[in-house]
């Protein structure tokens, strides 16, 4: 286990580095100098540019450049917004609770609903239930979210007017921050159910909008690893045995059958970091899309050099926790 | 006496004849195909989707009613024909500053069309060219080429679409280009993984002790055997390529206002989604039955092109 453990660590390692150059890189190919955006292009004396270059540090050569940004990134300084002045650390720790919170609970909802959905469509093959349940993930699989985000405010905030259309709870309430999940820190704020009512009521259609493709996903491959299972022998075997249709089904099928979906569902990751981007945008999400979107238009590029290296090496470390946690439930995956 | 029996023998001989013929008419490689594909009724609507759209893209001046960026006066947010104030002039309605939404979504299928259509041929060159290196060459060529893939693939890809097109600049080629880099990785590893099972098979072997050149053997041998996946893979590039680029006209960073590009007109649409509803479910409606035909006729490919998963 721990040598699999420092094999997969060890073929982490370059594809940060990779990361971090493609980061470093893009930045800089971006038209425009960075230095006069900063001083504003009114009457910067050639003295005070410079002095502003030598600040940022970008009179160094290319090579000194990157080698200061790594040091930085090894330390978790990686330079100061444009905008706001802020470290660009900071302000990612600030949004990413709100992106995770946003991401868990998509998660939640796509298992909640594409696991049942996969199985029973492979229980009951080529039943009605099969077909309607198949053609609701191949839509969902095919759905433009930015569309369907509009399409679910549309229906349920203008015209049902069931929820409200932005933002993480009514302004009303001031919830300090202590974990970041607003679901949580309004129990801690002693506001009770109503600031909690009002929490979810902002973040289920976002949460809707995002887990539908992970939902589509999970829901097609429960249902083919599930259709392979249950032609197994083992599963003849219990039912000759005397053990009922429905324990076979979920003690020896979903168990066996659980294993793939898993894989699948440490895949999302990525996907679901793409997703919060338009997500965000459309619900005025405060997380770190909206905030990476906002940076590049804005032409922040401390925020965008680190946001995308800090975005790119949460959703390596989430892969790699999935293989580890795939290592240790499938012993078979060690040995390759 | 003599004629019947003549007859009759004659006959036997016609069907044995017929028996042998069809002993030996194993189906050609693309009627199994084209069998395989006609069973699935998935694969055959969602080929049935794009055709359609296909026909739509080449015809849109000869079947929209007007020109897509056509101001009509005192005609602003008109109803499509279904609702209350809609009229038969403008069967789908016309947008905020009077233009036929109509003409403009048909205008929209040729550029969704053609924007998929480059993605998949820029991408799919690059990839099957990186991906069939890396198999064939393997050692540290491979390993390279497979780092950076990873690379590629562990970032979040609209993220990278978009620092693209800020490196290059707002344009409809720009967005293209963008999309085409994401999808590149996906040709890689497919070609990658054919070619590796492919290269040290019989023919390949039997080819190197006549002497074929390694372009010969990569490119004529090998190549052919590999295009079923990408195949499957090119036909769902064009549903990544429409969606990805639809979803950068929709965050103001694809085709610029006045293009009747779907992604852009959703996001123009939007400020009006309570007065206006049709300006968004409209494109977004087309967006994903493209998509969705795109989609289908991948599964139906895979199915038919793949026979491990054949019935």
């Amino acid at each position: 286990m721990l040598a699999f453990l420092f094999k997969r660590i060890f073929v982490v390692v370059p594809t940060l580095v990779g990361v971090s150059l493609v980061a470093f890189a893009l930045i800089r190919l971006i038209p425009g100098d960075p230095v006069l955006l900063l001083i504003g292009e009114r009457g910067a004396s050639p003295e005070v540019y410079q002095e502003m270059k030598a600040a940022y540090g970008l009179d160094q050569p290319l090579p000194v450049q990157y080698g200061r940004f790594m040091l930085g990134a090894a330390t978790g300084d990686l330079g100061k917004s444009i905008h706001s002045g802020r470290g660009v650390m900071e302000e990612f720790q600030d949004r990413f609770p709100a992106t995770l919170e946003l991401g868990l609970v998509a998660l939640m909802f796509a298992i909640l609903f594409g696991l049942p959905m996969g199985i029973i469509a492979a229980v009951k093959r080529n039943s009605i239930f099969d077909y309607s349940f198949m053609s609701v993930s191949l839509i969902g699989y095919s759905m433009p979210i930015f569309w369907w985000g509009l399409i679910l405010i549309l229906f349920f905030s203008v015209q049902l007017g069931w929820t409200p259309v932005s933002g993480r709870i009514d302004i009303a309430y001031d919830i300090p921050t202590w974990s970041g999940f607003l679901l949580v820190d309004v129990w801690r704020a002693g506001e009770g159910w109503p600031a909690f009512v009002s929490a979810f009521q902002h973040l289920i259609l976002p949460a809707i909008a995002l887990g539908t493709i992970p939902l589509a996903a999970i829901a097609r491959m429960t249902r083919s690893s599930m259709l392979e299972v249950l032609g197994e022998d083992y599963m003849r075997t219990a039912r000759a045995k005397g053990v009922s249709r429905l324990g076979v089904i979920v003690v020896h099928g979903l168990r066996n059958a659980l294993v793939p979906v898993i894989t699948v569902i440490g895949l999302l990751a990525g996907q679901i970091v793409t997703g919060a981007v338009l997500t965000e945008t459309i619900f005025s999400w405060p997380g770190i899309g909206r905030w990476l979107v906002a940076s590049v238009t804005a032409r922040d590029y401390p925020v965008v050099q680190g946001g995308i290296l800090l975005i790119a090496s949460s959703v390596i470390l989430i892969n790699v926790g999935v293989d580890l946690a795939y290592a240790w439930a499938n012993p078979k995956m060690r040995m390759q | 006496m003599t004629s019947s029996s003549s007859v009759g023998s004659n006959f036997t001989s016609q069907s044995l004849s017929d028996v042998v013929v069809e002993a030996i008419d194993v189906p050609s490689a693309w009627r199994e195909f084209w069998e395989s594909l006609r069973a699935n009724r998935g694969a055959l609507l969602g080929l049935a989707v794009v055709l359609a759209f296909v026909v739509i893209a080449l015809l849109a001046p000869w079947l929209a009613p007007y020109d897509p960026s056509q101001v009509h006066e005192g005609a602003f947010k008109l109803p499509p024909v279904w609702q209350d104030g809609g009229q038969w002039a403008y069967v789908l309605g016309t947008d905020d500053v009077g233009r036929d939404l109509l003409s403009r979504l048909i205008h929209g299928a040729r550029i969704s069309m053609g924007v998929g259509f480059m993605v998949v041929i820029f991408s799919m060159s690059i990839g099957v060219a990186i991906g069939l290196l890396a198999g064939y060459a393997g050692g540290w060529v491979d390993a390279l080429i497979m780092r950076l893939t990873d690379v590629m693939l562990s970032l979040p890809s609209i993220l990278l679409a978009i620092v693209v097109v800020t490196v290059l600049g707002q344009s409809l080629a720009n967005a293209i280009v963008a999309v085409g880099v994401l999808v590149v990785p996906n040709f890689i590893r497919l070609v990658r993984a054919s070619v590796l099972a492919e290269r040290n098979k019989q023919y390949v072997i039997a080819s190197r002790s006549l002497g074929s050149s390694h372009w010969r053997q990569a490119v004529v041998n090998i190549l052919p055997n590999c295009m079923a996946p990408v195949i499957v893979q090119a036909t769902l590039g064009f549903s990544d390529g429409i969606l990805n680029v639809a979803a950068l006209g929709f965050l103001g960073l694809g085709a610029k206002p006045p293009t009747a590009e779907w992604g852009t007109m959703l996001s123009d649409g939007r400020a009006y989604i309570e007065s206006a509803s049709w300006l968004v479910t409209l494109p977004g409606l087309c967006i994903l039955i493209v998509v969705l035909g795109f989609n289908l006729l991948g599964d139906g490919l895979r199915d038919a092109l793949d026979p491990r998963l054949k019935r």
